[in-house]
């Protein structure tokens, strides 16, 4: 039974939002809109599960003194500062507490968070670049389609391809409106219906991979 | 010159970056402003805001963080600007925890130029949900019920600007600018599709292909994509930012890069048919 009953439940609940979808009454929708907010409820404790087994795991490895452990340090001291200056100090109306902009919180986002995750963004300009140098060479049919279609719409998608040529840009516009959105919504479709077959089988069960354990 | 060509052929990947850099940071510090033209997308996002009767209740949500804010917060902020200048009313939030500051920051960059805007009456930040499409769907039953309060705490009820919002019948239009999942993709497929609601998106230039589809389509009304996206934005709303500042690297580096890729293949073709020669002769 302890597979029997989680599949049973998937199995219903599925069917339901599914059928949900088709009855539009009033009745129906706000029995479905209760359960969403229950969903809205536990995913947002999903984050309290979240921080306690990010504490747990990185204090393991603090207290056995594993690879990176000063880090872990800092992650976990960040963590519980920002948690403390961000809800703590607006719960009991301390000054700078909460997180909008002029708080504590803000000023770190801003001046921490911010430039990092910018930084880290922004290294993938170099290595795309480093990649194309390499990858963009041509060695087959497919290959060179693939380079010079590519080089096209960088260069028309910026200022310069249009100096160059006035229509460029209505060219790109072509290749990304026809012969690009016909891939692109052929994958679409694709994907589309793979995802109904794997709900199908999640849904009846024949899927059991989410349950773990085998 | 063939020394040089097999040199090139496994260039240091050290010397790409320090072109690409100065392709990037030179242009940035002293930008040209290149002139271009308007595409069709982008038109279509600005002429649907146009369409709007004065004083139409706009959602904007705004989902991306600050890895992809280069080419999505001069966006967030003319859209913003574009809104309030044809006295539209706006209710802000997101779906992205990292996104809430950035939207602050936003409206408090375009509300320098519109001092008249009261919050509450103008413009309401209902701050940030988690449950990405869960939030959406729920949404269009009840907007009152998934946001009880806007980010600072106020009932909705008590917010004049929500007074009558209970779903998105009473939005007319939303407008998302998309980091990534959830996004547009998502607004499409769970609100767009289901409850009709007229959508237009703002996203990266690396996920714009993915949302032709839905503009040919006609499930979005416009696409901003990507930094490009943005200046030919802030060029049809009359207010230059960062966008339009950041053309003229975009230009540069992808001429760098064209021309790296140039020089890879001739390299390439070089050394094979050395390496070929060498095989016949043996």
């Amino acid at each position: 039974m302890r597979r029997e009953i989680p599949i049973a439940i998937c199995f219903l609940v599925g069917i339901s939002f599914i059928l949900e979808y088709f009855i539009p009454h009033e009745d129906v929708l706000s029995i479905f809109e209760t359960i969403r907010q229950w969903a809205i409820i536990v995913i947002a404790f999903a984050y309290v599960l979240g921080i306690a087994n990010l504490v747990r795991i990185n204090s393991h490895v603090i207290q056995r003194k594993g690879r990176d452990w000063p880090y872990k340090i800092i992650l976990v001291v960040s963590l519980f500062f920002m948690i403390t200056v961000g809800i703590i100090f607006d719960i009991f109306g301390i000054r700078l507490g909460g997180i909008g902009e002029g708080t504590i919180f803000g000023w770190v986002y801003f001046h921490a968070q911010y430039p990092l995750q910018a930084t880290m963004f922004s290294l993938l300009a170099f290595f795309i670049a480093s990649a194309a140098f390499r990858a963009f060479r041509i060695r087959t049919f497919q290959a060179s389609l693939l380079a010079v279609t590519a080089i096209l719409v960088m260069i028309g998608r910026v200022p310069v391809g249009e100096s160059l040529w006035a229509d460029f840009p209505d060219f790109i516009e072509w290749i990304m409106n026809v012969p690009q959105l016909a891939g692109k919504r052929a994958i679409m479709i694709g994907a589309a219906l793979g995802a109904i077959s794997t709900a199908l089988k999640v849904l009846t069960g024949l899927e059991r991979t989410y349950l773990g354990g085998e | 010159m063939r020394k040089i060509l097999e040199k090139l052929e496994s260039l240091d990947r050290r010397i790409i970056f320090i072109f690409i850099g100065l392709s990037i940071a030179i242009p940035l510090l002293f930008p040209v402003y290149t002139d271009f033209s308007v595409t069709a997308p982008v038109e279509g996002f600005y002429d649907a805001i146009e369409e709007l009767s004065p004083g139409s209740k706009v959602l904007v949500s705004c989902d991306y963080d600050p890895g992809s804010m280069p080419e999505l917060f001069p966006m967030n902020v003319a859209v913003f600007h574009h809104l309030f200048s044809r006295g539209h009313k706006i209710i802000v939030m997101q779906l992205w925890a990292t996104g809430t500051l950035l939207a602050e920051r936003a409206m408090n960059e375009v509300l320098q130029e519109f001092p008249d805007k009261r919050y509450g009456e103008d413009y309401v930040n209902l701050g940030f949900k988690e449950g990405r499409e869960v939030v959406m769907v729920s949404m269009g039953t009840s907007i009152p019920k998934t946001f009880p309060t806007d980010a600072q705490g106020t009932k909705l009820e008590e917010i004049p600007l929500m007074q009558g919002v209970t779903n998105f019948d009473d939005i007319t239009i939303l407008m998302n600018i998309s980091g990534g999942l959830p996004g547009t993709k998502e607004w499409v497929l769970q609100v767009q599709s289901r409850y009709g609601v007229k959508l237009g998106s703002g996203c990266t230039a690396v996920s714009a292909p993915e949302f032709y589809p839905y503009v040919q389509s006609g499930q979005l009304v416009g696409l901003l994509g990507g930094m490009k996206g943005a200046a030919e934005y802030e060029k049809l709303v009359q207010r230059p930012g960062t966008a339009q500042r950041g053309m003229d690297a975009q230009s540069v580096s992808h001429i760098v890069v064209f021309l790296f890729i140039l020089i890879g293949n001739i390299a390439y073709f070089s050394v094979k048919g050395k390496k070929k020669r060498l095989k016949v002769s043996r």
